[in-house]
């Protein structure tokens, strides 16, 4: 099998280019287990990855024209000659390796903790199971970077757009019967860009590993701002 | 150039649920505190933790912490030391209630409390009827509380140094530990951070195994850095294979799964674990299953076309209980075998799972070795917490959902200690040039340029070697070639070359320095086993088949420094309740 992935060194390379790597395939054989295969031939080859089972978020990428996580894609559902990218619209620091610090500085912008006003009980604070059941489809977020790097509105204003991950979370929270700060969150997302340069392209929801829904999740903060301000 | 040096009152060598606890104890109270990771904080291996954390809550069944003691010294095999298990079983239900206040989104049940699921080793009473305490968010327990963790960290702004790869501890001349040198993974540029007190929360040893539930970055760096430093490791041998890895893959399958009923069966669709464990069945403590397995596979009960495994079985759960309770390990099996559990049996291996032994610490969780006036003086500044050390609370076999509580409990207790310790140690020590040089040298030694072997080539040949001379049944024939073989493969790594000089994100590198962890807790690992002549816990020595409290109830202690073993004794008294005393251990 045939596997192409992208090069670029910036202590050698003026410009990236794309390299061809002969893999033997095994069944059942998953992308990254193909790409360790590569970076065995060629040790210079680098790429993030750790858990192999899709709970760690390391290992996102552009493969075939769409991102996706190598550990959980197998190699026999992919077209060949298999084309491999880094994420679309960041900085390349090395082959597949890309810089996320806007990604994650977007993430931490949206307050993605748990707020308490009220003093604590001594035990939990209750939630009925339909309460928590809301968080499903919110909490499972791997911050792999998939769905932000796929959408045209992140890629145009990364440092003014949280971007689809950002906002599952900023949902994650607002949707937590627990949490106390609904007014405040839905205020720090005022403006034209943070929240409001989502353009329902939903190509994050055509990505996401873990099956979650960003754009619905951005339509369910916009309700919800509009249900707060009649 | 001179090496930059960075200076903060506490360094926290891991992100993972132990170092972020310990971060956010500290950052809450105002101290300088720097989080040192080789990758980003929600990709630490937490993060795959799956079924939940014990706690005796009694949500569901009734339940107090002196049974989880009881449960967790018999788990143990009575090589715990029970001062440290009566301490994180007190502690489990204010830090199950803390987590949830910080936003852990744990299931819940009707009444709006923590959902408790049954696990392997709990009961009711000092060993009756099966209890339920691990409190769960699905099976997805460690990913919410490592990103519930890191959230709480983002609010009480922690300086995090994320892909930066601690390459060893600095220590004084007084061997006080003073910092580490660290190497920028994206720029290749070495930083020295400076502390007046380090923790190494760096996780485990996995990665030593072949085949393996653990992520790539398992390697056993705390350990191996502590080992340099001149700390042994202790009971090393205590390596835990969990019941359920999916047969030659090694992806981690819940012991959840069982405690939500599911079972094992034979090649004959036999239930064999009543053979086994009469009472507790599917539930005995993971040494007892993983060995019953093994047994049922060696005799020829094993399934498949190979006869190399047995069938988890869950499909007469329901859908609903094994999408809603199990909905990770539902992910795994589609994407890694293509079936649904809920209607097809899961192959499953006992796979290397989980390092009890590591770094000996107090219950405060201070580094202490061997030293002038006895087996457990502390060693000034330095703290352990998590997987990487051993405090022990696991002893011979740690039961399912006290890894969890293990890591928040003592993360907590250093920063607690830490704390302490910064305020009566209010200055850093002066560094000198002189005591930076070890760890410099070893990151010089890998830009030898030639030819050689390759890291990827030797590390393959030590993940093999473990895997066959330190696997679930033990002997010492078996164990005495595996040290001699991996004499061998030490002194050829002297030889192993990169081809990689590079500086900026030359993983390549990374995976070099790696590997000489991983040969260093390779050897604490088959050194201790060949030791020890006794079988507890998950150390099964077939030429030795019996507990032995006699002689070997006593902790192994492995230096690096001529490969010498010592031992110190087990703390059996608790804090305030009476000792438990061996006794037979039966499921």
């Amino acid at each position: 099998m045939k596997i192409s992935v992208y090069r670029y060194h910036p202590e050698t390379d003026t410009k990236p280019r794309m390299q061809t790597f002969e893999v033997e395939e095994r069944p059942g054989m998953m992308l990254r287990e193909a790409l360790l295969e590569i970076k065995a031939q060629d040790e210079t080859f680098a790429f993030r990855h750790s858990c192999g089972e899709g709970v760690c978020g390391s290992d996102g990428m552009n493969v075939n024209g769409k991102n996706m996580l190598a550990c959980v894609t197998l190699v026999a559902d992919l077209k060949q000659p298999i084309e491999v990218r880094p994420f679309p619209g960041r900085p390349v620091i090395r082959d597949l390796v890309v810089d996320m610090t806007q990604f994650y500085e977007q993430y931490r912008n949206v307050q993605p903790y748990l707020v308490r006003k009220d003093p604590l009980p001594e035990q939990e604070i209750l939630q009925s199971p339909e309460e928590r059941d809301k968080l499903d489809g919110l909490y499972e977020c791997i911050l792999c970077g998939c769905c932000s790097t796929a959408c045209p509105s992140f890629w145009w204003n990364p440092d003014k757009f949280h971007g689809p991950a950002a906002l599952l979370q900023s949902w994650r929270f607002l949707a937590d019967s627990r949490d106390q700060a609904t007014d405040e969150r839905l205020d720090a997302l005022e403006g034209p860009y943070k929240l409001f340069r989502c353009h329902t392209i939903m190509n994050c929801v055509e990505v996401c590993p873990k099956g979650l829904n960003p754009t619905k999740a951005i339509g369910q903060i916009k309700d919800l701002m509009l249900e707060k301000s009649v | 150039m001179p090496i930059p040096h960075r200076k903060f009152d506490a360094l926290i060598i891991g992100a993972g649920g132990a170092g972020l606890n310990a971060a956010l104890r500290l950052a809450s109270a105002d101290l300088r505190v720097a989080v040192v990771s080789k990758v980003f904080p929600t990709r630490s291996h937490t993060v795959a933790a799956q079924g939940g954390v014990n706690a005796a809550l009694a949500n569901v069944l009734p339940d107090n912490w002196h049974w989880h003691m009881f449960d967790t010294v018999k788990g143990s095999d009575y090589l715990g030391d029970q001062d440290a298990i009566e301490y994180m079983c007190r502690e489990a239900i204010p830090t199950v209630y803390e987590l949830e206040h910080a936003g852990v989104p744990f299931s819940r049940l009707d009444n709006g409390k923590i959902y408790q699921r049954a696990f392997g080793g709990q009961s009711q009473d000092f060993g009756g009827d099966q209890a339920a305490r691990t409190c769960a968010a699905a099976d997805r327990t460690g990913h919410a509380i490592l990103h519930t963790l890191y959230q709480q960290n983002v609010r009480a702004r922690t300086h995090f140094f994320d892909e930066y790869f601690a390459v060893d501890l600095i220590r004084d001349e007084e061997g006080v530990a003073i910092g580490a040198l660290t190497l920028d993974i994206e720029t290749g540029e070495p930083l020295v951070i400076e502390a007046k007190s380090t923790l190494l929360a760096t996780g485990g040893n996995g990665q030593v195994f072949r085949t393996t539930t653990n992520a790539f970055i398992n390697t056993g760096d705390g350990m191996a850095m502590a080992l340099r430093a001149g700390v042994p490791l202790q009971d090393m041998e205590f390596y835990q294979f969990h019941p359920t890895g999916v047969a030659g893959k090694g992806m981690l399958i819940t012991e959840g799964a069982r405690g939500e009923g599911g079972f094992l069966v034979n090649a004959d669709g036999e239930r064999f674990m009543e053979r086994y464990a009469p009472r507790a069945l599917d539930l005995a403590s993971r040494d007892v299953v993983s060995r019953s397995m093994v047994t049922e596979i060696r005799e020829g009960r094993g399934c498949g076309p190979n006869k190399d495994h047995v069938l988890l079985k869950l499909d007469h759960l329901g859908a609903d209980v094994v999408h809603h309770r199990l909905p990770g390990i539902s992910d795994i099996c589609r994407v890694f075998l293509g079936i649904d559990p809920a209607k097809d049996a899961i192959p499953v291996f006992p796979t290397a799972h989980y390092a009890m032994g590591g770094i000996p610490t107090d219950r405060n969780a201070r580094v202490v070795a061997p030293a002038r006036h006895g087996p457990e003086e502390v060693v000034p500044g330095l703290y352990a917490a998590g997987e990487c050390a051993c405090v022990s609370v696991h002893g011979a076999n740690r039961l399912g959902g006290n890894s969890l509580l293990d890591i928040l409990v003592f993360g907590r207790a250093a920063g607690t200690d830490i704390l302490r310790y910064v305020a009566e140690n209010p200055n850093h020590r002066p560094m000198r040039d002189a005591d930076i040089e070890p760890a410099l040298a070893r990151l010089q030694r890998w830009e030898r340029t030639g030819d050689g072997d390759s890291v990827h080539a030797v590390k393959a040949e030590l993940r093999k070697l473990m895997e066959d001379h330190c696997g679930v049944f033990r002997d010492h024939e078996t164990m005495a070639a595996g040290v001699e073989k991996l004499n061998a493969l030490r002194a050829r790594v002297e030889d192993v070359r990169l081809q990689d000089h590079s500086k900026v994100f030359n993983t390549a590198r990374i995976e070099a320095l790696e590997l000489d962890n991983l040969v260093d807790v390779g050897m604490a690992t088959l050194m201790s086993a060949l030791h020890r002549e006794e079988s507890r816990g998950a150390h099964s020595r077939v030429d030795f088949p019996e507990r032995d409290d006699e002689r070997w109830m006593r902790h192994s202690l492995y230096a690096r420094d001529g490969d010498r073993m010592d031992f110190k004794p087990v703390r059996t008294k608790p804090l305030t309740v009476e000792s438990f005393p061996p006794k037979a251990r039966v499921y």
